[in-house]
């Protein structure tokens, strides 16, 4: 099987680049640029270093004890919540902003959900010196404030998408308008594996060090490279990606993508896209999309930001399709349960995102001594305000 | 030899309108395209609303959504433009997105197309290159036309791409940027259109996107063969005196 895009940018039936002519000249130079200039050694040892000694790599694998007696399998924890700025997303801004340099781009956007990749894009633009804008859906500023404060402290311009849903779907439209008007010096540092060719193959490049990174720290902890399970949760599916990247050809290991289950699958409030969803064109490529019979994008639902979105990236559209990856959904109240409960097993607050993955150890069966690894894909100081309202604590 | 074909073989200074269907009201359509034809608008692209216009400014995300409210959908769509045939035989094009085109069925929604007496489709998001790798197969079953757009920042080489798969006119969007932008046209817009105007193309020529007033509707057609206009229309008829500023709106741009 194959996991990789083929010249157009497809994953089996998965990608592509449908997008209006207006941005096809802005696309075409990232298509025919990204990898000659992120395979050079110069942008490899600038990114490297970066990631060593700015972001914090490697980030931990942590041998979660208390966890793993009470579900009866060795689990893991590969800590992005250790990162500087508090999640995973910033292995990527630091890759793209790299490469937008690189470009001769003077003005960074951004959409952003949970605001994680809002702020790693305002930290990478501080970094470098570049403007920048974000934009985020003005309900997900309301419920994410602490990281609006964030990228404002950071001197990005943060504005809100007022359309639709007003979330993370209505924030990635208002950067994409952004960028067709703006077609000279603008570059858009999306936020996961999602969007046109090549988004979607670059992300996941640039997010691949989780997964490189667990090869070795699973040799020299358990002396075998390769876990048993990695469980990950999917928004668009950037930190899937990235864990399951180096894996993917390795059919021993298996991969489980935990989607929101907002108040129940059946509810209709939920964004567990790969259940729900049907073939169908968001953002710029062709995926599995929550929509009408007439092909409107349904808004989504979750308590969680960072997940609240109606498609997924192709990649994980092909893993769903070709049997690769298996689902699971995860509702509010079982995330929440579950944040909780690693906060008082483990000492550890994990983002909501996150929390979802971790829900999904009550949906699965060990064997006794299966290594299992939980990408712990951000931390949870953004949503205090979530976890406060919804547990009695 | 379609209405169409006809009309860009027979007339210049053409003017096409934009509307989006079940804007301002549910049923607006059904009187407001035979109005526009009886008041001299050549043909109409007929916007089937969508929840996630990408292409489109603040004004088209409005109407959009607000007719998306009013009910509109693909059935009433294609049964409203059935409707028109009878009152009216000018040229009505298909606009919409590509995903609508894709969960309907592409083969189906070509067929509802033809049924209905749609003359060709504009679909501002499917590429030329997917188009001709994937679907050029199946639209060529029918006999519809199919518009691609360029912009400022195509090449010649790719005009010459999209000149050879259009078979409807080439539309040309005047500047880098999304619906409904109104500033005056600036010295470099001018130069793309003469760029433009040089080119020879099989394909007749529109000049979209930002036309607001007679004079630009003037200069425009001194480049192209046309010009369509949609934002500054629907601006015009927000309220329930629609028909009434539908009719003022094509006087003054034809003034
Ligand atoms: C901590 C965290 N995890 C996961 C996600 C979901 O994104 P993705 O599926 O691209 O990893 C987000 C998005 O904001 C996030 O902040």
């Amino acid at each position: 099987m194959k996991y990789t895009t083929d010249k157009l940018g497809f994953y089996g039936n998965y990608g592509g680049s449908f997008i209006p002519e207006l941005l096809h000249r802005n696309v075409a130079e990232l298509q025919k640029n990204y990898l000659k200039i992120i395979e050079t050694k110069d942008f490899q040892t600038e990114f490297q270093n970066l990631l060593r000694d700015y972001v914090g790599r490697p980030s931990p694998l942590y041998p979660a004890k208390r966890l793993s007696q009470k579900y009866g399998a060795k689990i893991y924890l590969k800590r992005e919540d250790l990162n500087h700025t508090g999640a995973h997303k910033i292995n990527n801004t630091i890759g793209q902003i790299l490469l937008a340099k690189r470009m001769g781009k003077t003005r960074i956007i951004a959409e952003t959900g949970a605001g994680q990749h809002g702020v790693a894009t305002a930290t990478v633009a501080a970094l470098t010196g570049l403007q920048c804008v974000i934009y985020m859906g003005e309900k997900d500023m309301a419920r994410q404030t602490p990281n609006v404060a964030r990228m404002r402290m950071l001197g990005a311009e943060v504005r809100p998408a007022t359309s639709g849903s007003k979330t993370l779907k209505d924030a990635t439209n208002e950067a994409i308008r952004d960028w067709i008007n703006n077609p000279d010096d603008t570059f858009y540092i999306i936020g996961s594996v999602v969007g046109p060719h090549p988004y979607p193959d670059m992300v996941a490049r640039f997010q691949s060090v989780i997964s490189e990174e667990m090869q070795m720290q699973l040799a020299a902890q358990t002396g075998r490279e390769y876990p048993d399970k990695i469980i990950a949760c999917i928004g668009g599916g950037s930190n899937a990606a990235g864990a399951y990247y180096y894996f993917l050809d390795n059919e021993k290991v298996e991969l489980i993508s935990v989607e929101a289950g907002g108040l129940g699958i059946d509810s209709g409030h939920s964004a567990a896209t790969g259940v729900l969803g049907s073939n169908g064109v968001i953002h710029g490529s062709m995926t599995l999309l929550m929509q009408d019979k007439d092909g409107q994008i349904v808004e989504p639902y979750s308590i969680s930001a960072g997940l609240d979105y109606p498609g997924i990236g192709p990649l994980h559209a092909h893993l769903i399709k070709t049997g690769r990856t298996r689902l699971v959904t995860a509702t509010d109240q079982q995330a929440l349960a579950a944040g909780l409960q690693l906060t008082r097993l483990e000492g550890i607050i994990p983002a909501l995102e996150s929390a979802h993955a971790l829900a999904a150890l009550d949906m699965l069966n060990f064997k006794p001594d299966e290594i299992v690894v939980v990408n712990l894909s951000g931390r949870g100081d953004k949503d205090m305000d979530t976890y406060l309202n919804n547990l009695s604590l | 030899m379609s209405r169409l074909q006809k009309l860009f073989n027979n007339k210049q200074n053409l003017l096409s309108i934009y509307l989006t269907a079940g804007y301002p009201q549910r049923n607006a359509m059904l009187e407001l395209i035979p109005l526009l034809a009886k008041n001299g608008v050549d043909f109409i692209e007929a916007g089937m609303p969508y929840s996630d216009p990408l292409a489109d400014g603040k004004t088209i995300q409005h109407s959009s959504s607000i007719a998306l409210k009013n009910g509109m959908n693909l059935e009433l769509y294609f049964k409203q433009i059935k409707q028109v045939r009878y009152k009216t035989d000018i040229p009505i094009l298909f606009m919409g997105y590509f995903n609508q085109v894709l969960k309907y069925g592409i083969e189906s929604f070509l067929q509802q197309c033809s049924d209905s007496g749609i003359e060709a489709l504009i679909i501002p998001d499917l590429t030329p290159e997917i188009y001709q790798k994937y679907y050029q197969k199946i639209f060529k079953k029918y006999d519809l036309g199919l518009s691609f757009l360029i912009t400022p920042t195509t090449s010649d080489e790719r005009i010459a791409l999209i000149d050879s798969l259009t078979t409807a006119f080439i539309y040309v969007v005047s500047i880098s940027g999304t619906t409904g932008k109104t500033d005056d046209f600036s010295a470099k817009q001018i130069a793309y259109f003469k760029r433009i105007k040089k080119l020879t193309t099989r394909n007749p020529k529109m000049i979209g996107f930002g036309i607001d007033t007679a004079s630009k509707y003037r200069i425009v057609n001194t480049y192209a063969d046309g010009a369509i206009i949609g934002s500054a229309f629907i601006k015009a008829i927000s309220d329930n005196d629609y028909k009434q500023k539908a009719v003022d709106f094509v006087r003054k741009i034809k003034s």
